[in-house]
């Protein structure tokens, strides 16, 4: 068992670490990730990354808020507090669906950011990658290939001559736990 | 230009015969029915090209709307929305049925005996002055489509000048105030004067927003026919598609929102004078027709359209924007049917239609197509000398991958 975290290969330019990445996955190995100063959409792709829930708890919130701003104004309007507005029914739905629409948005975007925050385990304080001193470029100009000692296929001598054989890298890193 | 300087998808070769023959065919069966009736012809050609019209209209809006926010969708749509707004002076000889026949089906060419109402909106409400302001909105529209159309040729011979970029950007910014303006009045003019007595300050908005939405979808039905071909296989690219699959998405809800704000306001203020225009529209057949408007132009594709997936990929995408084509239509007759039919101010409006009012916008809108089809394919169908449309490194992700 390897105490190191993982070996972390770096480029110079996007498209090599999207190459790499695609080779990385052909090659069988699973647990990885890239770093960009910029989003790559082709870069996702290549890690095969599996797709995000966040987009589930987003739509989830969305329906609590819709149902849950329509259901107090039922509630207030119909139940509790029911007033003659105008010879306007008690439940007056068309006017509810405003106020219902903005609940829905609320609830939407709390539970995106609230729902992002929990699965991606932001914010964290402490990440090995780091302990890379070159990997300071990845927030500039550099692009990163890290391939994790858990993975199965982790080997520490041919996962370096494999990130080492990738065209376009500048240099292959030990990254320490 | 002859077409051996671009290449041209086959699709596109394969649909002009179709599309005119259609469109000749289904138009002259109309001719027939007008021998019967030239009212029901009149109420059915007015309803189909009051929706057909919004196509050329929606692209001439989205081609200034482009111009001044950039970005790939409007490059990859741009010769799309050109070729639509070129079609405009082709509109302008459709429409002389209307201008010829209006004071048939328009209320306030005949007004009745003491509907002081109506009197008092003569100076604007006149055949003379209405038929000036439509032959005065084309000519402004097609003014608008020629200038686009001849800087873009221009951009393709010599590149993109500071010249045409400012260009771009002047009649872009004031050709848009101009042409909601002018659409507002349109729309007011062709479909709200049918029922003279009623009024609503949004009317012009919601049908713009339809124009947009119109002409959003039915160019990604379209340009999914073409993707597979030069010279479009390399430069629809996933996240241009995305792109438009979220403007779609956008334009239902904005048009759900703009009904709504409307319906909101009249339902709140249930004034004599505005009510009866839902009164006839949520009753009796038209309420059923309403509510499948309501869900199935808005809500089951708003549903639909959240995924991602959906959005991103054009196979997934072209017939959801197909079914938006066909509920823009539904809609158009929603909200002008019940004023055709003539009945204003009931409970509720008669439920009969003719089914001119099938084979007219069927007719109207082959034609269309056609027309559109023969100026798409007179210049490239991607603009040359286009900085968003050339390839890139590791961003590009072709959509058939």
């Amino acid at each position: 068992m390897s105490a190191l975290h993982g070996l972390m290969a770096e480029f110079d330019d996007p498209k090599a670490v999207v190459e790499a990445a695609e080779a990385a996955r052909m090659a069988g190995y699973r647990k990885m990730d890239a770093y960009s100063p910029y989003p790559i959409e082709a870069l996702s792709e290549a890690l095969a990354l599996p797709k995000s829930h966040v987009a589930k708890i987003c739509l989830a919130g969305g329906i609590f808020g819709l149902v849950a701003g329509y259901g107090l104004q039922y509630w207030s309007s119909v139940i509790e507090y029911p007033m003659n507005i105008g010879g306007r029914p008690f439940h007056s739905w068309v006017a509810f669906i405003p106020p219902a629409y903005e609940t829905t948005i609320l609830f939407a975007a709390f539970s995106a950011v609230l729902g992002m925050l929990a699965l991606n385990g932001l914010p964290q304080p402490y990440h090995p990658v780091f302990n890379v001193p070159a990997f300071a470029g990845a927030s500039r100009d550099k692009f990163f290939l890290c391939i994790e000692a858990e993975d199965p296929l982790f080997d520490v001598e041919k996962t370096r001559a494999f990130l080492a054989a990738q065209p376009g890298v500048a240099a292959v890193a030990e990254v320490q736990p | 230009m002859t077409n051996a300087t671009h290449p041209v998808p086959p699709a596109l070769e394969r649909m002009l015969t179709p599309t005119l023959a259609l469109g000749v065919g289904a138009l002259a069966v109309c001719g027939l029915g007008a021998m019967q009736s030239v009212e029901q012809f009149l109420r059915s050609y007015l309803f189909a090209f009051f929706f057909w019209v919004s196509v050329p209209i929606g692209a001439l809006g989205l081609l200034m709307l482009q111009h001044l926010t950039g970005g790939r969708w409007g490059a990859l749509l741009r010769r799309f929305f050109e070729a639509w707004s070129r079609t405009l002076p082709f509109a302008f000889v459709l429409f002389l049925p209307v201008l010829l026949g209006y004071a048939k089906i328009y209320p306030w060419a005949h007004p009745a005996e003491g509907d002081r109402i109506v009197a008092h909106k003569a100076l604007y409400l006149n055949g003379a002055f209405w038929i000036g302001r439509a032959v005065f909105y084309f000519a402004l529209w097609s003014l608008f489509a020629w200038l686009f159309s001849k800087w873009s040729a221009e951009q393709d011979r010599d590149g993109l000048t500071p010249r045409l970029s400012s260009n771009y950007q002047a009649l872009g910014g004031g050709g848009l105030v101009a042409l909601v303006l002018s659409v507002s009045f349109a729309s007011i003019d062709w479909g709200m004067s049918l029922n003279p007595h009623w009024f609503s300050t949004i009317y012009g908005v919601i049908y713009l927003v339809g124009a947009a939405m119109a002409v959003m979808a039915l160019s990604i039905v379209l340009l999914a026919r073409f993707a597979h071909d030069e010279p479009f296989l390399h430069v629809v690219r996933k996240d241009t598609i995305h792109d438009l699959g979220k403007l779609l998405f956008a334009f239902n809800m904005l048009w759900a929102y703009t009904n709504l704000s409307q319906f909101l306001i009249i339902w709140s203020g249930n004034l004599p004078e505005e009510i009866p225009f839902y009164l006839a529209r949520v009753n009796g057949a038209w309420g059923a027709l309403g509510l499948f408007v309501v869900l199935f132009h808005f809500v089951v594709p708003y549903a639909v359209m959240l995924s991602r997936d959906v959005k991103r990929s054009l196979r997934l995408l072209a017939p959801v924007a197909g079914w938006l084509v066909l509920m823009r239509l539904v809609d158009t007759y929603w909200m002008i049917g019940p004023d055709l039919a003539g009945h204003h101010g009931a409970e509720s409006a008669a439920f009969h239609p003719h089914w001119m009012d099938v084979l007219a916008p069927v007719g109207l809108g082959a034609l269309f197509v056609h027309l559109f089809l023969r100026q798409l394919k007179s210049r490239p169908l991607v603009p040359q000398h286009e900085a968003e449309l050339e390839p890139e490194a590791a961003h590009a992700a072709p959509a058939h991958a």
